[in-house]
C-alpha cells in the first residue's frame, strides 16, 4: 500500500497496518511524543492498537514540543 | 481616542497598511494581551508587541534571567543577569514605547491562579516551555473562552496554532501530557535562538491578526517549520468530538494541574 505520510508518498508491503506497527516500521524517535492524524481526524493513543491504516490514507504525525520559558530552571 | 502627531510618526508604517490604518493603530492601542513566559518565545513577541503599540501588556514570569537564556531569550540583556524577567522585560518594553502599560506578574501559572490572571486580556500567548503549563494555558483559555497562542520550539523545530473559541484546542490533537519518562531528557534537548524567535515572532503577528481582525489565523490548523531545511507545512486539523475539554462529553471541567518533571541543564 503507498500512505502519505507528513506530505511524503511512502510504499508498505503491508496491505494494512495498525498505528504502533506503523510507528515501529518508520523508526519515530519517540512514539509517545507523537499523535498521528489520519484523514484529518485525531487519533487518540487509546485508539491505536486498533486502528486500520490502509492504503491511500494520509497521515501526519505531530509531535509534542516545549517552548520559551521554563516553570523550574532552564530547560530549553 | 485620536492618535498624537507622534502616534502617527511612530506607526505610520502600520498605518499605510490599508489592513490597519489609523482605526487598526487605534485598535492595537486599546488592545491587551497577555504573555505567559518571559523567555525564548515570549521575548520576542513582547518586543514587537511593544513596538506595535500594544496598549496593555501584561507579562506572567516567575523566574530570574540566568546566563543560560541569553543566546535566545532577547528581551534581557547582559547586565539583567539575576533580575526578575518580569522586571528586565517591563524596562526594555518602557524603552521601546512609552505608549505601552506593561503589568507584570512574578509568579508561574496554576490552576489557583490562572483564570483570574486572564480575565482581563484579549489575547494570551504560551510562552511556556513545559507540558503541565501549555495544558493548564489551553485549558483555562477554552473556559473562560479567551483566543490564545500555542508555540512549542525543539532543536531547529518549530510548532504554533491558535485557539479561538470554538475552535480546535491543544487537547484536540494532544489529549494529554507525554508520559514523564517520553520527555527528552535536558541534555539531548536544545534549541537555536533564531528558532525561538521565528516561532515567537509568528505568535506576535497572530495577536496582531486577531486584534486587527484581518486575516487568516492559524485556527484549525498546525504550522510546523522545520529551520535546518526552512520546510513550513501547515497541517488542517479538525475538532475532535472525544476531546476531554472540548468535545461532546467533557471529562475536564475545571483548570487542573499537573506534576512538572524536574528537569534542570545546570544540576
Amino acid at each position: 500500500m503507498i500512505l502519505t505520510i507528513n506530505g511524503k508518498k511512502t510504499e508498505f508491503a503491508d496491505e494494512t497496518l495498525k498505528i504502533p506497527e506503523l510507528l515501529r516500521k518508520i523508526e519515530v524517535d519517540s512514539p509517545d511524543m507523537v499523535t498521528v492524524e489520519v484523514n484529518g481526524e485525531i487519533i487518540y493513543k487509546a485508539s491505536y492498537p486498533t486502528f486500520v491504516i490502509k492504503d491511500g490514507d494520509k497521515i501526519e504525525f505531530l509531535y509534542f514540543m516545549g517552548g520559551g520559558s521554563s516553570l523550574k530552571g532552564d530547560k530549553i | 481616542m485620536s492618535l498624537t502627531e507622534q502616534q502617527i510618526e511612530r506607526y505610520s508604517r502600520h498605518i499605510i497598511l490599508k489592513q490597519v490604518g489609523g482605526k487598526g493603530q487605534e485598535k492595537i492601542l486599546n488592545s491587551k494581551v497577555l504573555i505567559i513566559g518571559a523567555g525564548g518565545l515570549g521575548a520576542p513577541a513582547a518586543l514587537y508587541l511593544a513596538a506595535a503599540g500594544v496598549g496593555n501588556l501584561g507579562i506572567v514570569d516567575g523566574d530570574v534571567v540566568d546566563l543560560s537564556n541569553l543566546q535566545r531569550q532577547i528581551i534581557h540583556f547582559t547586565p539583567d543577569i539575576g533580575k526578575k524577567k518580569v522586571d528586565s522585560a517591563r524596562e526594555k518594553i518602557n524603552q521601546i514605547n512609552p505608549d505601552v502599560k506593561v503589568t507584570t506578574y512574578n509568579e508561574k501559572v496554576y490552576a489557583k491562579n490562572i483564570l483570574d490572571i486572564i480575565k482581563d486580556y484579549d489575547f494570551i500567548i504560551d510562552g511556556t516551555d513545559n507540558f503541565s503549563a501549555k495544558f493548564l494555558i489551553n485549558d483555562a483559555c477554552v473556559i473562560a473562552k479567551k483566543p490564545f497562542s500555542h508555540g512549542g520550539i525543539l532543536r531547529f523545530q518549530g510548532q504554533t496554532l491558535t485557539y479561538t473559541p470554538q475552535s480546535t484546542c491543544y487537547r484536540c490533537i494532544f489529549d494529554q501530557p507525554p508520559p514523564k519518562g517520553a520527555v527528552p531528557t535536558c541534555s539531548e534537548a536544545g534549541i537555536l535562538g533564531a528558532v525561538a524567535g521565528m516561532l515567537g515572532t509568528i505568535q506576535a503577528a497572530e495577536a496582531l491578526k486577531y486584534i486587527l481582525g484581518v486575516g487568516e489565523l492559524l485556527t484549525n490548523k498546525l504550522l510546523t517549520f522545520d529551520a535546518l531545511n526552512m520546510e513550513y507545512r501547515t497541517i488542517n486539523l479538525k475538532r475532535n468530538r472525544n476531546c476531554p475539554i472540548c468535545g461532546e462529553n467533557p471529562t475536564i471541567k475545571e483548570v487542573i494541574d499537573y506534576e512538572q518533571p524536574l528537569c534542570d541543564l545546570r544540576k
